[in-house]
């Protein structure tokens, strides 16, 4: 599943990367733009590719039914740090415009991610350094996921890392225990936890890109 | 569209409890023909609402699915054809959804669905 598809160049090229749709994957990709998602059926079709297009708000319509059920999702968010007011329902600027930092857009779209990943699913999402990475990780590290850089590109206007996510028990019981301990601690839940980017990178290692 | 996706779409409406299914509004089917892949089948019928799926392809026209299935069923080549058929052959080009709720209608043009929402309705 490809979040914010834009010109369909992602999820074509995942598409391409993992076999068409005889090797059992079924593909959907949404973006907000109504242009934008007949861009990507034209990428798709040049491409010999088929996958489910929906116009439609990160996965506004899709997500009860789409529940703990994706594999793979990628996503090329919205990243450019803008005045807030220009995040917006309409016109090509919703393909950059990310508010404060950058992190309007991705902040609702993680939540989202967290809902649709299957247990085995894996998110990969592209960041800018404004949009601070390292925060984002340690965010999800909090609901369970294990991160990983595991790309870095840099150029002279931008500097941009593609974040691979994935739900990791240790990670998970480290979470739960970290709330437990601030349950007892402070008598009520806070959303603090203690700053250990070491522990990610621990954890990383184990799998693969 | 194809019928997967209409299974797995729900209105999305604020304050609406009871989103799915969509009912279909036709105006255009096309068949588009997909090969053939047993694993891809099991593995999507236990994600599958059936009554949904049978009902959707009944309005698209096909009326071959049977009202209940269950898994057994998937040992007969002659169903999996059938649930091949209507899953993924069966587009919907042009129409539209409609929340079973509210009455709302999302358009479907070109095979894609327009599941945004007025502001209102968030």
């Amino acid at each position: 599943m490809e979040i914010g598809c834009g010109s369909g160049y992602v999820i074509t090229s995942l598409a391409l990367l993992l076999g068409k749709e005889d090797s059992g994957a079924y593909y959907i990709a949404t973006d907000i733009n109504p242009h934008a998602v007949r861009v990507t059926c034209e990428t798709l079709v040049a491409h010999g590719c088929h996958a489910e297009v929906v116009n439609t708000d990160i996965a506004s319509g899709l997500e009860k039914r789409l529940s703990r059920s994706v594999d793979v999702m990628v996503v090329n968010p919205p990243y450019v740090p803008t005045p807030e007011e220009e995040v917006g329902r309409h016109g090509i600027a919703s393909a950059w415009a990310g508010g404060e930092n950058g992190r309007s857009v991705i902040d609702k779209i993680l939540p989202v991610a967290d809902r649709l990943l299957s247990d085995k699913g894996w998110l990969y999402l592209v960041t800018l350094t404004t949009n601070n990475p390292l925060e984002l990780c340690l965010q999800m590290r909090k609901k369970g996921y294990a991160s990983r850089i595991i790309l870095q590109r840099s150029t002279e206007e931008e500097s941009l890392h593609v974040l691979k996510f994935w739900r990791d028990l240790d990670t998970l019981l480290e979470a739960n225990e970290c709330m437990a301990l601030n349950k007892t601690e402070n008598g009520l839940a806070t959303e603090s936890t203690p700053f250990s980017p070491f522990s990610i990178w621990k954890h990383g290692k184990r799998n693969f890109d | 569209m194809r019928l997967l996706t209409h299974n797995m779409l729900s209105s999305n409406i604020k304050g609406v409890t009871n989103g799915f299914p969509l009912r279909i509004e036709v105006e255009k089917v096309v068949e588009k023909e997909v090969d053939f892949n047993v694993d891809f089948l099991r593995n999507m019928f236990a994600k599958i609402e059936w009554k949904a799926l049978a009902e959707a392809s009944r309005t698209m026209g096909y009326s071959e699915l049977p009202d209940d299935a269950e898994s057994s069923m998937l040992d007969s080549d002659e169903f999996l054809r059938k649930f091949h058929h209507a899953l993924l052959e069966l587009h919907l080009e042009e129409g539209a959804l409609v929340c079973p709720e509210t009455g709302r209608k999302f358009p479907v043009n070109k095979g894609i669905p327009n599941m945004l929402l007025h502001e209102d309705e968030v």
